[in-house]
């Protein structure tokens, strides 16, 4: 490989940005299909109720109107399916109840499908359903895992006594046990991961259509994984063949996490318009998507940490409750556990860990992945509570942390992962030295002079990217395999395409991919371009999330380049009339080793679809198709210190200073690591300051807008201050990890702890997630008395 | 249904709306400019801004009607042929744009602040850009771009 | 949102008349941006509306000597920019550049949101601390008297306002503390020194909309420092609490946003 002006290592601008740039991008809600009809989904009012029974009549005559389906229309068709099976403690399989795409007899939470109306438009079809008549016989609501936990507590399903869906653990419960029986000292902790709306700013939207002529489906959807969809839908739900099913992601505009999900509407949908036999489209207004699109986080936790006279971790015990919402999402049940549970090593030595899972079913809005899912969760948990430990045995905060440092590798960690390599002293000597660490004191008493509180927070962390390998997941209870695909085609006159089962949804892989297919075969950036998001087009795929395209897919496409390599070496070795073993290339030229006789890449490519003078017994054409399945996970790590200035009069929390030092693997663009850096941060900064899912005791959403739900703003956040070390991932042949998620991992508790920082003078020793000012100022009332 | 015309991107379109039809209903669903997006209902995501009369509003509040006669300029009319505007150029230099969804809006909201200010402070971008949500960008890279796109507007677009 | 009729008159007494024949359902549209919001959630469904955008002579800013007149359909940017309000009540400019957003300020205007009274709107505060006088094409309204009370005034449902009138203040000054969310006033407090004695009136924080601190006034009276309304504590009673505000936090930034304001009188 070889650096140059867009190969691996540059900050090439990016492939997308003429058309997002100038308003051609294609967005789902940008596409109309001849003779399109519109969808509104009717939506559950209440929490929790028996449906009584829906008269359709009035709407069915309202102007416009072409159909409207209620559950009992598509009883014959299968529920909304989930991708991971979790075993309890006890070997049984976890609680796993139907969900069907149209509310069947009962509605489960505010938001909940209860009907399609289909219009010639859409403010007809959303008209229509206001007509419509729904006897909603009310039932008590359980909105937390508090209100699930009750005695006495209302059922979500018959079937999940205690609302308990499973009971999971993961770790050596007596090895932990006997590391506190010989602990000099314990640190205890309880926090709550505060829910999250992940808020994509394009909203969820969907264009199905059916041709009778032939039988195919097509479904224009807002994912993060077409492939996945097409699984679900075609083979759970419809039953519908893949040839007679074709997904297509276009532009989507961001994901997050919340665009993975299988979504009922897509069944709907899809299925509606085999009905008609016309295309249906549906755009999920922004009211709507707080109550549809899954939401993240809402643990609560309590933890022990044991540590030896010195301050060595001994042992971590780790109790969870989490929220699974109204019914089982795509991978709700995984990210609780698998993405969680086995993060609490994270970059420390602690020899016996040990965690347990209990996760419930409540009356509202299924729970999913968001931008880190589960490990920031673990993350934010293990970070305050390292932070406690420094306290109250009163030592340094960073000493303590290096003091546990893993530092050989492999490192086998007592929750299943083997961490391959990784440099924590490093990141945190450079986090230290960005952030100025040093001289913070000055600072504070600067502030001080202004009547401002100003604190400072550190997080040091690991997290786990590209989930694998298929083998381990199956054994654990994914359905689904956890490879990438990317094929390679190299057309007759040296130009490229490049197909890949990941998904783009502002990640920028259709530049990132160019880098490394460029750069490999030494073509001009712009002679290649990437093909993703349509599973007509691409070979089968899982698509984007976990923070795998890299590592994963990245590595698919390097193989399928490999494979192209190889055999362009047969061809050229033909047309020099030399042995195969003698040919090397590089920089698009195959050379006869120690002569310069050689061929281009361009030349053996028009060899190999005008196979004239050709390799007998050798394929024409020049095209390679890889799947890869990762060994192991990779395992991004780094150091987040936030400094922050409170204001004790108001509450009011102002980031004043955010420093990364991150190790992200190889970086093959670094303008797109560093932008995915900053996206992470702000998403990590907004659950910490800013965002809180809320609902009433009635299961009533209380943030249901952007008038109560708060996103992080510009004014909000700082420019961030980003630093790289990198150690090369010991198991994939680019050495990447992954970046998309770091910042929302790492970053919460440096906040919180910065935050702690701040008012520890004040005589406040605790705060909650979100750090809101009236949240800042009721802590410093009380600790004032 | 009541006509309305307006002149956008520099030609003049007209179109029989309902009173009800939002303006950037009419620009995506009547034009079929489907550059400026919808991001939400409550007037905060800022996706769908333009400009009307020379000014950045937010499309998605804005009555067909209001705009009647009126000079309107969305993303789609920015660039002079393929020719980059320099506030779109600056967005692609600084990586100001990830999945894209919100950058029509905060493109044409950076306009109009450059148009008033050719060298805005950071704390004035920032707080200038309070009407446009992004979630991709952390707006560090928005930030810097808007700064770079209105120096090289030079306080005018 | 439910479809309406559009009008869009070119004379006051075509608005008048628009208004009037569209009884009940008819309601003016100026920049929108307080109206079109509820109307897209269904919360309001006028059959007419009446836009006040070609109604001419209503978009001036003029400088009456000991007093500043803003017309109804100036916007809030143009009230910031303004030379005339800058100079003569620099805290009124102030306070309509931190209304809203940008694009907000760029169409929403002053007479829409007298008008419309929200409760955590920025002007009504602005208006009652100033002394302002609402004028509109019949009469003259004293704020004092305008105000009445969330989303209430004393305009006649075909009654059009055609200005405000700000008395001059000897200094004034607008500080704000903004729900995270949506941006609005949980407790904005303008404070003026003006023709009609110190005033503080206070905005986001009440259900009945804007009020005066009387407890306040008086201590600004005897001493106009910020240690003088430091310690006025504002009764939680009849505050509005909302998951950013509960009522006690609002009391508590009424004061510190009122010594604040006082403080940036200078």
């Amino acid at each position: 490989m070889s650096a140059n002006g867009s190969g691996i290592g540059a900050s090439v601008k990016r492939k997308e940005d003429t058309r997002f740039l100038t308003g051609r991008g294609r967005y789902t809600d940008d596409i109309n299909l001849p003779g399109q009809l519109y969808g509104y989904i009717l939506r559950s009012p209440v929490a929790h109720a028996d449906i009584g029974g829906i008269d359709t009549s009035a709407a069915a005559a309202a102007p416009g109107v072409h159909a409207i389906f209620t559950g009992s229309d598509m009883e014959g068709v299968g529920g909304i399916p989930t991708g991971w099976l979790i075993h309890s403690k006890d070997g049984e399989p976890m609680v796993e109840p139907g969900h069907p795409a149209l509310a069947l007899g009962k509605v489960r939470y505010v938001g909940d499908c209860v009907a399609i109306v289909v219009a010639e438009t859409r403010e007809q079809a959303k008209e229509a359903a206001n007509l419509i008549d729904v006897d909603y016989q009310e039932l008590p609501a359980v909105a937390s895992i508090e209100a699930a936990e009750a005695e006495g507590a209302a059922q979500v399903f018959d079937e999940a006594p205690g609302n308990v869906c499973y009971d999971w653990e993961v770790g050596d419960r007596a090895a932990t046990d006997a590391a506190f029986d010989e602990a000099t000292h314990v640190v205890s902790i309880d926090v709550v991961n505060n829910r999250l709306i992940p808020n994509a700013i394009e909203p969820r939207a969907a264009i199905a259509n059916y041709d009778p002529a032939t039988g195919d489906y097509t479904l224009y959807t807002t994912s993060q994984n077409p492939h996945l969809i097409r699984l679900l839908l075609g083979a759970f739900v419809l039953g519908l063949p893949e040839h007679k099913l074709r997904i297509v992601a276009p532009d989507v505009g961001g994901g997050f996490g919340s665009k993975i999900p299988h979504y009922a509407e897509e069944a709907i949908l899809t299925w509606t318009a085999g009905q008609l036999g016309r295309p249906v489209k549906w755009t999920c207004e922004r009211i709507d998507a707080f109550k549809s699109d899954t939401h993240g986080r809402d643990h609560i936790s309590t933890a022990r940490l044991a540590l030896d006279a010195d301050g060595k971790f001994l042992g971590l015990h780790v109790s969870t409750k989490a929220n699974l919402g109204a019914y089982l999402s795509t991978f709700a049940t995984c990210v609780p556990t698998y993405l969680y549970g086995i993060l609490f090593a994270g970059p420390y030595t602690t020899p016996a860990v040990y965690c347990e899972v209990k996760s419930f079913f409540t009356n509202t809005v299924p729970v999913d992945a968001l931008r880190g899912a589960g490990r920031p969760e673990a993350t934010y948990l293990l970070e305050r509570l390292v932070e406690k430990a420094a306290v109250e045995l009163g030592m340094d905060r960073v000493e303590i942390r290096r003091k546990n440092f893993i530092r050989e590798f492999p490192y086998q960690t007592p929750v299943a992962l083997q961490y391959d390599q990784g440099d924590y002293d490093a990141t945190l000597d450079l986090a230290l030295k960005a952030s100025d660490w040093a001289g913070f004191e000055a600072r504070r008493a600067e502030s001080a002079a202004r009547g401002k509180c100003r604190g400072i927070g550190i997080s040091t962390f690991i997290e786990a990217c590209g989930i694998a390998p298929s083998a381990v997941v199956g054994s654990l209870g994914a359905r689904a395999g956890l490879y990438e695909s990317g094929s390679v085609r190299v057309h007759p006159t040296g130009s490229v395409s490049v197909f890949t089962g990941t998904h783009s949804h502002g990640q920028g892989h259709e530049t990132t991919f160019a880098q490394i297919v460029s750069d490999m075969l030494g073509v001009d950036f712009e002679a290649v371009d990437v093909v993703h998001g349509d599973s007509a087009k691409i070979p089968f795929g899982m698509g984007t999330y976990g923070s795998r395209s890299l590592a994963v897919g990245g590595t698919a496409i390097y193989l399928a380049v490999e494979k192209v390599i190889e055999k362009g070496k047969k061809i050229a070795a033909h047309l020099l009339e030399a042995s195969v073993e003698d040919i090397e290339f590089e920089n698009g030229s195959f050379t006869v080793a120690g002569t310069d006789r050689s061929k281009s890449l361009g030349e053996v490519a028009l060899t190999a679809y005008v196979p004239h003078n050709y390799p007998e017994g050798l394929e024409p054409g020049l095209e390679e198709t890889a799947f890869y399945d990762p060994l192991n996970f990779t395992f991004p790590a780094g150091t987040h210190v936030a400094e922050v200035e409170v204001d004790p009069e108001t509450g009011e929390v102002e980031v004043v200073a955010v420093t990364g030092a991150d190790d992200v693997g190889r970086i093959i663009n670094p303008m797109i690591v560093d932008g995915q850096l900053h996206g992470g941060l702000a998403h990590g900064i907004g659950q910490a300051l800013l965002e809180e899912c809320l609902y009433q005791d009635d299961g009533q959403l209380q943030t249901g807008s952007y008038l109560d739900y708060t996103m992080p703003r510009a004014a909000d956040l700082p420019s961030f201050n980003i630093n790289h070390n990198t150690t090369l991932c010991t198991h994939n042949p680019l050495g990447v990890k992954g970046v998309g998620e770091v910042g929302s991992i790492g970053v919460p508790p440096a906040v919180i702890n910065a935050v702690i920082d701040a008012l520890r003078p004040l005589g406040v020793n605790d705060m909650a997630m979100p750090a809101t000012s009236q949240k800042v100022w009721q802590a410093i009332q009380q600790a004032q008395g | 249904m009541p006509t309305v015309t307006m002149t956008v991107n520099g030609m003049e379109r007209s179109g029989n709306v309902e009173g009800r039809t939002l303006l950037v209903e009419f620009l995506r669903e009547h034009l079929g400019l489907t550059g400026t997006h919808v991001g939400c209902d409550t007037s905060q995501c800022g996706a769908c801004v333009v400009h009307v009369n020379g000014t950045s509003v937010k499309s998605c509040t804005s009555l067909a009607a209001q705009a009647d006669g009126a000079e309107v300029t969305t993303i789609e009319g920015l660039a002079n042929g393929s020719d980059l505007h320099p506030m779109q150029e600056a967005f692609r230099e600084h990586h100001g744009l990830q999945c894209g969804f919100c950058t029509p809006g905060m493109v044409m909201s950076a306009v109009d602040l450059a148009n008033q200010n050719s060298d805005p402070s950071e704390h004035e971008v920032r707080e200038w850009l309070e009407g446009n949500l992004c979630r991709c960008t952390g707006y560090h890279n928005i930030v810097k771009a808007v700064q770079a796109g209105a120096k090289a507007m030079g306080g005018g677009s | 949102m439910n479809d309406f009729t559009y009008h869009a008159p070119t004379s006051l007494d075509e608005a008048l008349a628009a208004l009037r024949g569209g009884g009940d359902g008819a309601k003016l549209i100026a920049g929108g941006h307080s109206l079109l919001p509820v109307m897209k959630l269904n919360l309001a469904s006028p059959t007419d509306l009446v836009s006040l955008a070609g109604v001419p002579g209503l978009g001036d800013i003029a400088d009456g000597g000991d007093s500043v007149t803003v017309g109804a359909m100036c916007r809030h940017a143009q009230v910031a920019g303004s030379a005339v309000v800058q100079a003569r009540i620099p805290a009124l400019a102030a306070m309509a550049d931190g209304i809203g957003d940008a694009q907000v300020r760029n169409a929403g205007t002053i007479g829409g949101s007298v008008a419309h009274n929200d409760p955590a709107a920025d002007y009504p505060a602005a208006c009652v601390a100033l002394g302002a006088t609402i004028v509109t094409d019949r009469r003259e309204i004293h704020s004092d008297d305008f105000f009445q009370g969330m989303f209430a005034t004393a305009l006649a449902d075909d009654e059009v306002v055609t200005a405000v009138r700000f008395p001059v203040p000897a200094r004034a000054a607008y500080a704000k503390f903004a729900n995270p969310a949506s941006k609005y006033a949980v407790a904005g407090v303008m404070v003026a020194d003006g023709p009609a004695g110190v005033r503080v009136a206070v905005t986001g924080a009440s259900g009945d909309g804007v009020f005066r601190v009387a407890e306040m006034e008086a201590a600004l009276g005897a001493s106009f420092s910020g240690e003088a309304v430091a310690g006025v504590a504002v009764s939680s009673d009849g505050m509005l609490s909302d998951t950013a505000a509960g009522a006690d936090y609002r009391a508590h930034l009424v004061t510190v946003m009122a010594k604040r304001a006082v403080e940036a009188c200078g």
